[in-house]
């Protein structure tokens, strides 16, 4: 069988396991973050380190942002990421996804491209297998463009 | 790498003459004596490799007057550091006497009467000859020529020929490797086939194919110059298709991306580096924070700002070279490069005087062959001015009242939007305005002058989001370029407050009265990056103005109200 490049990147989508979006309509958008973050480390506050959000300063197209998160993390029995949270805090509805991750995994890394209505901060959060939280943040800006050079 | 010493040794070349650091008795000297090519350009050669810096030359050929801004203001941690020091604290800071050779070049003091006294600059006849003599000198086995980009855009002929004139010019100059910015503005296909013919590397690090986010260009080149490796790392305009319409160039995507710069000094040292240059249009700020966040890096040949400053700025033992823009300037850098790494340095910014630097025959021959079948036209009169033209700076340039009066006359408009841009040339009172000088200061590939209604709110947040492109305290969140033109309307803006507050007071000029955010005006604006815009290019709107009123009286712009 041969591969095309489509498939290949089909297939390692595919082991990320578990992508889910977030539903319902939100009441206010911070809210719904905090409480988010909040229900997602249990109520503990994530320390920063070890997880890297990769996001632009600036997005080019604010429709289809390019988001990456990488998760330092031996990825062995005792110590691994089990799940990572994105989100995005001023958009109408904050939970933009959640990769669970298994040993199978082999590293914690993922990306997609998320739909900012405005400027605001899009946060990461991964919990680790020992329930430890971390949290890393970016603001990407959102502009009307046009003026430079 | 570097210490406070051998940072006195660099300065502008007019300058440097006697090492003493009298700058100024000897710019006074100069000026009696009159300028010489040999003053110029000599210098006492240092070390084993030179690197050579031009950028933002926006297709500028011949000699031409650029007045530098009055106005240039930095906030934050970069508030009152060069290149946010302009006028007569420029003249302080860097020791240089008024009216001095320097003076006329590198500020906008006394402007109109110095460029009488020392005529245009630039020219790129003129910079064949700074750059074959340097060659000459170093041996060109020593010597590497670097394109920091925004070379193929800003001309009438560049329009025409899709920058097939400067490419041209550029490939018998024979650089080693350029980057860029308004070169992608030519479209994807057009840019692929220019970059496919030239012999030199396009490098660009932090372009990236949109569809599979890889790598889509050379990101950087090893080279060895003067028996040292000398790495090069490319760096185009990270928010070219913000800044610039994102559909011509839909391919690509652009951005800082400073982790993968970091990651192309490592692979350069692992393949055995002694030097790593960034040839960067991130912009001055931009460069300077990237410069303190990321090791490794020698020399960063920034550009895109238009800034040109006599010395580099050391920032954390990386140099920070700025060479100015319009063919204005040549940056020579001599490394002294010992045991892998970088022992000294000596610089000069090379002020291109055009009456003084003899032009190179071979170049003034391509130059008049690629400008010869649009001749008639570039020099055809359309009217004089009785203003100093000019558009860099902040706030205002007289070019762009220009410009604006245009539109809001002959689009029947209440309000005028004129991009900021920083590229555009000057015109001293008394001069003829020819179509070449009208192209020199709005041509480009998407010209469309559209009239839409725009609400007051619009309108502000228009103000407030190119305020923030220009004044945030994070240089990252920086796109270059300076404040929107505004015909018809004044304005007040506080540059150190947050986007959403800087700006208040809008006021319709033609009555007074407040802007209404719910209200609807009649706005006429140029270089929409919105596809499908649609009404007469630029250049003839400003023609049709300038035939009705051929003499071009403008008086000071007192519209928008800085408050620091």
């Amino acid at each position: 069988m041969t591969l095309t490049r489509r498939d290949a990147l089909g297939l390692a989508a595919g082991t990320v396991a578990f992508l889910t979006f977030g539903g319902k309509l939100a009441f206010a958008a911070a809210e719904e973050t905090a409480a988010a973050i909040s229900a997602f480390t249990g109520g503990k506050e994530p320390a920063t380190g070890k997880i890297t959000l990769d996001a632009p300063e600036i997005a080019e197209n604010g429709n289809t942002v390019p988001v990456g998160v990488t998760v330092e993390s031996p990825m062995t029995a005792d110590d691994h990421v089990v799940s990572v949270m994105i989100l995005a805090e001023g958009n109408p509805n904050p939970q933009v996804a959640t990769f669970n991750f298994t040993l199978m995994s082999g590293t914690a890394e993922a990306k997609t491209r998320i739909r900012l209505a405005k400027t605001q901060n899009v946060v990461a959060i991964a919990k680790m297998s020992d329930g430890s939280t971390y949290i890393d943040k970016k603001e990407v800006k959102v502009t009307i463009g046009g003026c430079g050079g | 790498m570097f210490s406070r010493r051998e940072f006195l040794m660099a300065a502008t070349a007019t300058s440097a003459l006697l090492g003493s650091g009298m700058a100024g008795s000897w710019s006074r000297l100069m000026a009696q004596q009159g300028l010489t090519e040999d003053t110029l350009l000599s210098m006492e050669a240092k070390g084993n490799v030179t690197l050579i810096h031009i950028t933002d030359i926006h297709a500028q050929l011949k000699p031409l007057y650029f007045r530098e801004p009055s106005i240039n203001l930095g906030l934050g941690e970069v508030a009152g550091l060069p290149p946010h020091v302009t006028g007569a604290d420029f003249l302080k800071l860097y020791n240089i006497a008024a009216g001095s050779p320097d003076a006329y070049a590198l500020t906008s003091e006394d402007f109109t009467a110095l460029a009488g006294t020392y005529g245009r600059m630039g020219g790129m006849d003129r910079v064949a000859t700074i750059i074959k003599r340097i060659r000459a000198e170093r041996g060109a086995d020593n010597v590497l020529l670097l394109d920091g980009g925004d070379t193929w855009q800003g001309s009438y002929t560049a329009n025409k020929t899709l920058g097939q004139d400067m490419i041209a010019v550029m490939n018998a100059l024979e650089p080693d490797a350029m980057t860029g910015h308004w070169e992608f503005t030519y479209g994807t296909d057009r840019v692929k086939e220019a970059i496919d013919s030239l012999p030199f590397a396009f490098l660009g690090s932090n372009i990236y194919d949109n569809e599979w986010d890889e790598p889509a260009f050379e990101p950087w080149k090893m080279f060895e110059r003067g028996g040292s490796k000398v790495a090069v790392i490319g760096q185009a305009f990270p928010y070219t298709p913000i800044a610039n319409p994102r559909w011509m160039m839909p391919g690509w995507s652009f951005g800082i991306r400073e982790e993968d710069i970091a990651k192309h000094v490592e692979e350069a040292r692992a393949e055995g580096a002694d030097v790593v240059v960034l040839l960067s249009h991130n912009g001055f700020d931009v460069d300077r924070k990237l410069a303190s966040r990321v090791e490794g890096i020698d020399v960063i040949l920034t550009g895109h700002t238009h800034d040109a400053l006599p010395e580099p700025v050391n920032v954390g033992g990386t140099l920070v070279i700025a060479s100015g823009s319009n063919g204005k300037f040549v940056s020579r850098v001599d490394l002294d490069v010992k045991d892998g790494k970088v022992a000294g340095y000596a610089f000069r910014l090379i002020p291109v005087f055009s009456d003084v630097i003899t032009p190179d025959a071979d170049m003034a021959a391509l130059i008049d062959e690629v400008r010869a079948p649009y001749s008639e036209e570039l020099a055809r009169k359309l009217g004089t001015t009785e203003s100093l033209l000019y558009r860099r700076g902040n706030f205002n340039g007289t070019f762009d009242d220009l410009i604006c009066r245009a539109l809001l006359e002959e689009r029947d408009a209440q309000i005028a939007l004129s991009p900021g841009f920083r590229w555009g040339t000057s015109l001293l009172p008394g001069q003829d305005i020819t179509v070449e000088d009208v192209h020199n200061a709005c041509a480009m590939t998407y010209p469309a002058v559209y009239r839409n209604s725009m609400s007051g709110q619009m309108l502000k947040d228009i103000l407030e989001d190119v305020a923030d492109n220009l004044f945030n305290k994070d240089p990252y969140y920086q796109q270059g370029g300076d404040m929107v033109r505004v015909g018809g309307m004044g304005y007040v803006i506080e540059p150190g407050k947050d986007i959403g507050e800087r700006i208040s007071g809008m006021t319709l000029l033609a009555t007074g009265e407040t802007i209404d955010p719910a209200r609807d005006y009649v706005v006429a604006g140029w270089a929409s990056v919105n596809e499908g815009t649609e009404g007469p290019a630029i250049w003839d709107v400003v023609e049709s103005h300038i035939t009705k009123t051929p003499t071009i009286t403008l008086p000071e712009n007192q519209s928008v109200t800085v408050k620091l």
